[in-house]
This record gives structure tokens, C-alpha cells and sequence, in this order.
């Protein structure tokens, strides 16, 4: 368990972050908290594959990052780069995604006046 | 003519064609239509070819991206074979996809005629459209888990634009509901995908098959056990359940389909959704394999959940509709009890409790009722929305003795109300019956229950608005408007201004390009009504594909 927590920690704050995220999607009744929250999110699955993508140790020598020189020797142990190049297709959708969604957000507070999702669903109701 | 190029071309077209409307809106006004117009043209031309290399001359069309580098390629490495694991992306046309390929083509180009009259207008909405198309036929033809993702996405955003078009700020509202759901439904997937990743060290969907069937030499035995695949197929399967409106993660459908302009409604329900199940059906099938779903107990489990969230999926979508004022909204909750009858039938087809036959009839119903689905419930969203521009009708009871009014409409939606039902001779009355058919066989009883059930519900809700249209004849300036805005304080407070004055003038008259598309979709579903054989000659390979546990449909060696 210690082990656990020592060596794999981001696993865990992976599924922390994950949790985390989605509860504040589901709790917040602020829409743009509900946006952070899936900001929050996605970080988290971020972090969960460059998690994996690193390499602490194989064969007694510490993952370096992954530009191979022309001279390498081979296989030397090196971070996987398909998950970072993942994460950073991602990274750019989850930018999109945030901006829509704030574009969104204003064009709601500019016709209703309110942020909040239960005093939204109110001023929908009395129209 | 070199055929592999097709599919790249395929989602190449729309998506540098998407730039043209802005583009050519900075010298002209409204030239967005004509541009989509020609595009969608081409890109149909270049579908219906592909479609040709597919179905009639039985080929499997890869396209690796990236030129001669990449693709399959032999190797050594670390002191194994590679087996030729793809490096890079692939794109496959097989006869999984072709279906969806030719259904996108087809739709996209007859959403256009509704559109020329009922708008949205704007360069900027064309664009999104045709960025939509590409993104659908990514969707459709990408044989990478994580680029599935990226093109799934491209269809979320491209999607919650559009549903935002609408005029009213609660089409926001949808949108931004849809929005969230989506996304965190998206990245649900993703997770999944990396637990595969991490497990097998690809994500190619046929390499990733391979590998967790135990198939390389590197791997010892199959992978079906591992507790990171098990959990990958939760994650894949409730994300990409999310994205098709499964019970009970279905609540951001009925506002989004409720909301959005008239043509938006109709594009979104025939195709968003479909090519979601498309890919759940596409990763349950050729990914994990109906192996993976016999080797554990706890895969059963998973796949049984599956069942019956699908099950309460068509009960409470069928009850649900047939309790709705609004007539969008009662086709929406129709569509969450439909796609309960595609995952139940792409759940069967995988089950172990099903044979070969019980396998390949639940396989050809997905594929006619995916088809099926999206023809009818287009057609009724078409037949929705001109009833909407001619006779200003949004409610059941707005639609009150309309048939007299409006006999070509009420007729086709008669004709395409039969079809949802699952009447014969319409293409409905085929997908529900091989749906039927296959969990019969394959002993599930229960399933075989709901599907009944929900064809008697079904009956219920499109009873209820032929009767209205047919029997409830209403004398000259009846009180429609009081009827209305009660409707409206009794559908959970969703404004949306039916009758009221003022939207009566902004609202679109009825134009030959709406029936024109009603006329189509009915015809359609008659048509292909009678050509069951020749449809199920078409998914054969898919089935054969299921039964014999290959991640490659219709491959030629």
C-alpha cells in the first residue's frame, strides 16, 4: 500500500481528479463551475496517460524523454511519445470545447440575466 | 483509379470545404447554401463510388494516413516479430461502414433542401454543417480508437453549434446541457481507450482485437480476464451510451432535438446518435469480439447491464413519448426507446447465450434498424417541421384535424408512424423483426418481452397524433391558441413560442424542398421495405465477421 502510494501516486490523484471533476459537474449549480469542473476532468485523463507514458526505471537505467539521437543505442528505455502527442490532440479539444461552452454561457446570461442553474430553470419557468 | 484514396478524399471534402462558406462570405451574403450545395454533391459522388468498390465488388478499402511510411508494415523489434501492427492511422470502408457512409451522404444533401427555406441562413452555419458531415464520416470509416475520439468530438462541437443556431436563447440552454453531457460522455471513452492502450500498446482497432484475443507472440494467452480490459469496455461502453441517449444518461436529447431549428432537428436524429451506436456497435463487435464477452463472468455481467439499461431505455423512451404535448419532443423520447432496440440488439448479437443464427439475425437487425432509424424518425422530424411552417402546429393537439389541411404530410406521416411501429411492408417492420428474431433465438425472453412491449407503445404515441390528425376534426377557428400556451405550462415550463403572435411572422412558409425530403424519407421506407434480401446480402460479411470473432469485416485474404 505504501509502495502504492510512494511510487504510483498519480494514479491515484488521477482518480481523485477524476471524481473530483465530475462531481463538481454534477454539484455546482454555478454554470461556469460546471465548466471548470469538466475542465477538471479531462485534466484528469490527461494525467492519467502521460502517467503512463513515463518510464521510471527498466533494465537499471532511468526513461529519458523521447528525442532519440542519430547515435542512440537501442532501446534505450525513453518515455512513450504516442501518449503525449494524446494528450496534446486532447488538450486541443478540450479548448474548444471550453470555448463553445462559454460562448454558450454568455449568450444564456445575456438573455436571462443569471449563472445559477436553479434560478435559470425559475426565470425559464415564469416565461 | 487507385480505390484506397477514396476514403481519405471521403472526409477530406467536407472538412476543406467547411473553410469555403466563410470564405466566400467575405464577398458575398448568403452564398453559404450553394457552397454546401456543391460539396455535398461531390461528396456524394465520391460515396455512392466507394459504396460500388464495397458492396459490389466486395472489397475492404484501407487507407493508411501519412503516405509510404506508414500503414502495415513487418518488422523486428526487441527480438519479436511485428506481425505487421499498423503504425499510424487507418481509415476503413468495409461493409460496416459503407452503410453509414452512403446514409450521411444521403442525409446531408436532402437536409439541405429543407434547409434552403427554413434557414438557419448564414455562412457560418454552413460551414459547421459540412464540418459535421466530415466529422460523421470520420466517425464511420476511422480504424483508430483514439482518433474515434478526436472525430466524435469534431461531431459534438460541430453538433452543440448548430443546436445553439436556434433563435431562442433556450436553444443555448440545450446546447450547453448537451454540451456537458456530451463531453463528459466523450471523455468517459477516452478512458477507456487508455486502459486498452495501456494494456494492448496500440490503438488500432484491429491490432488492439488481435492483441487482447492473445494473438501476438509477446503477449501470453488472451488478455479477456485482465481487470484493465474489463473496465475499459465499462468505460467505452456507458461513454459512447451517453453519446447515443441510452437510459438514464438520454436527458440532454429530447431538449436538444426539441430546440434546435427544424433542419438541425433532422440531421442530429438521423445521424448523430446512429453513428454512436454505430461506433459502440463497431468496438462490441470487432474489438472485443463476442469471445471477450464468453471467457468471464464478470463480461457477462457487464454485457447483461448493458441489456437492461437498453430494455429501460425502450420503456421509459416509448412511456415518456407517448406523456409529451409537443410533438419534437414526443419524437425525441421515440428515438431513446429506438436506440434501446439497437443496443439491445448489439448486445444480443455479441451474447453468449447466442448461436450463429441468433448472432447473425441480431446483426442484421442493428445494421436495417441503424438504417431504418434514421430515414423514419428524419422523415418524421421532416414531416414535424413542415407541418410547423405550413400550419404553425407544434403540439399533438395543434395538429387537430390537420389532415384535411394537409394531405400529402399527414399521410406520410402515417405511412413513417406505421414504419416506427414496425409495420410490414415499411424498412422499420424489417430491423425490429431481425431484432425480434435474434433474441428469440438466442433465448433471451425477457429482451423478446420488451421488444413487444414497445412496439404496443410505440402504437400509443403515434396512435395519438393520427387520431388528432384524422379523427379530431375541429371546426373553423377553434381555440388552437388557448390549447397551446396551456401545452406549454404543462410541458415542465420549456417556452417555446408555438402560436403566439409575433413568431408567427419570423416563421417559414412551406417550400417544395420540405415535402420534397418527407416525399423521399416515405418513399425510402417503403422501398427498402421490400428489399430485405438484398439488405441483408449487404451486412452479410459483418455477420460472418461477428460469428467467427475477426476484427476485420469483409476482408479478402
Amino acid at each position: 500500500m505504501i509502495e502504492i502510494l510512494t511510487s504510483r501516486y498519480t494514479y491515484l490523484l488521477f482518480a481523485i481528479l477524476l471524481v473530483l471533476g465530475l462531481y463538481m459537474v454534477v454539484a455546482s449549480s454555478n454554470l461556469v463551475k460546471k465548466v471548470i469542473g469538466l475542465n477538471l476532468f479531462q485534466t484528469a485523463i490527461f494525467l492519467f496517460f502521460v502517467t503512463t507514458a513515463y518510464v521510471a526505471e527498466s533494465g537499471g537505467e532511468q526513461g529519458s524523454a523521447p528525442v532519440i539521437p542519430q547515435d542512440a543505442q537501442a532501446y534505450d528505455p525513453y518515455a512513450s511519445p504516442l501518449p503525449h502527442v494524446i494528450v496534446l490532440t486532447a488538450i486541443v479539444v478540450g479548448v474548444a470545447l471550453t470555448a463553445v461552452a462559454l460562448a454558450l454561457i454568455v449568450r444564456i446570461y445575456s438573455e436571462y440575466g443569471t449563472l445559477d442553474e436553479a434560478t435559470l430553470r425559475e426565470v425559464r419557468a415564469d416565461e | 483509379m487507385n480505390e484506397s484514396l477514396l476514403p481519405g478524399f471521403i472526409i477530406a471534402i467536407p472538412i476543406l470545404g467547411a473553410a469555403l462558406p466563410l470564405a466566400f462570405g467575405l464577398f458575398r451574403q448568403q452564398v453559404g447554401w450553394a457552397v454546401a450545395a456543391v460539396v455535398l454533391a461531390l461528396e456524394t459522388a465520391v460515396a455512392t463510388v466507394l459504396a460500388y468498390f464495397i458492396y459490389i465488388d466486395g472489397q475492404r478499402v484501407v487507407h493508411a494516413l501519412g503516405g509510404e511510411n506508414y500503414g502495415r508494415r513487418e518488422g523486428a523489434a526487441g527480438g519479436y516479430e511485428s506481425e505487421g501492427f499498423a503504425v499510424g492511422i487507418e481509415l476503413v470502408a468495409d461493409a460496416l461502414s459503407g452503410a453509414m457512409i452512403l446514409l450521411i451522404a444521403t442525409v446531408a444533401l436532402l437536409v439541405l433542401a429543407f434547409s434552403r427555406r427554413s434557414g438557419p441562413r448564414g455562412n457560418a452555419f454552413y460551414s459547421g454543417y459540412l464540418l459535421l458531415t466530415g466529422g460523421l464520416m470520420g466517425v464511420a470509416m476511422t480504424g483508430d480508437l483514439f482518433n474515434l475520439f478526436v472525430f466524435l468530438e469534431i461531431v459534438g462541437l460541430a453538433t452543440y453549434a448548430m443546436v445553439a443556431s436556434g433563435r431562442h436563447a433556450s436553444a443555448a440552454v440545450a446546447a450547453l446541457k448537451y454540451l456537458i453531457i456530451g463531453t463528459a460522455g466523450a471523455s468517459l471513452y477516452l478512458v477507456g481507450v487508455g486502459y486498452l492502450y495501456v494494456q494492448t500498446g496500440t490503438l488500432n482497432m484491429v491490432d488492439v482485437s488481435n492483441s487482447l484475443a492473445g494473438n501476438p507472440e509477446w503477449i501470453d494467452g488472451p488478455l479477456y480476464s485482465d481487470p484493465l480490459v474489463l473496465g475499459a469496455f465499462a468505460f467505452i461502453a456507458v461513454g459512447l451510451a451517453t453519446k447515443a441517449a441510452i437510459y438514464p444518461l438520454h436527458t440532454w436529447q429530447p431538449d436538444a432535438y426539441a430546440e434546435s431549428p427544424d433542419s438541425v432537428t433532422i440531421y442530429i436524429s438521423a445521424l448523430v446518435s446512429t453513428l454512436s451506436a454505430y461506433a459502440l456497435a463497431r468496438i462490441t463487435w470487432n474489438v472485443f469480439t463476442p469471445e471477450f464477452f464468453a471467457a468471464t463472468a464478470n463480461a457477462e455481467w457487464m454485457l447483461n447491464g448493458l441489456l437492461v439499461l437498453a430494455g429501460l431505455s425502450v420503456l421509459f423512451g416509448s412511456l415518456l413519448a407517448a406523456m409529451q404535448r409537443r410533438v419534437k419532443r414526443m419524437f425525441a423520447y421515440s428515438s431513446v426507446a429506438q436506440f434501446g432496440l439497437i443496443v439491445i440488439a448489439i448486445g444480443v448479437a455479441v451474447h453468449p447465450a447466442a448461436g450463429e443464427t441468433a448472432t447473425q439475425f441480431a446483426v442484421y437487425g442493428v445494421v436495417i434498424h441503424l438504417l431504418a432509424h434514421a430515414i423514419i424518425k428524419g422523415g418524421l422530424f421532416a414531416s414535424a417541421g413542415a407541418f410547423r411552417a405550413g400550419s404553425h402546429a407544434t403540439t399533438v393537439s395543434d395538429y387537430a384535424g390537420l389532415a384535411k389541411q394537409r394531405p400529402f404530410l399527414s399521410a406520410a406521416v402515417a405511412v413513417l408512424g406505421f414504419g416506427i411501429i414496425g409495420v410490414p411492408p415499411t424498412v422499420g417492420f424489417i430491423g425490429k423483426w431481425y431484432i425480434g428474431v435474434g433474441a428469440v433465438q438466442a433465448g433471451l425472453w425477457a429482451i423478446v418481452f420488451v421488444i413487444f412491449a414497445s412496439t404496443l407503445l410505440t402504437l400509443v404515441y403515434i396512435a395519438r397524433i393520427l387520431e388528432k390528425l384524422y379523427f379530431d376534426y375541429q371546426p373553423e377557428d377553434a381555440p388552437a391558441h388557448a390549447e397551446a400556451s396551456e401545452a406549454i405550462a404543462t410541458d415542465g415550463g420549456n417556452a417555446e413560442e408555438t402560436t403566439q403572435s409575433g413568431f408567427l411572422g419570423t416563421t417559414p412558409s412551406l417550400s417544395v424542398g420540405m415535402l420534397a425530403v418527407v416525399a423521399v424519407a416515405t418513399l425510402l421506407s417503403v422501398v427498402l421495405g421490400f428489399m430485405g434480401s438484398e439488405l441483408t446480402d449487404a451486412v452479410q460479411p459483418i455477420a460472418d465477421a461477428v460469428i467467427e470473432n475477426s476484427p476485420e469485416v469483409g476482408s479478402n485474404d
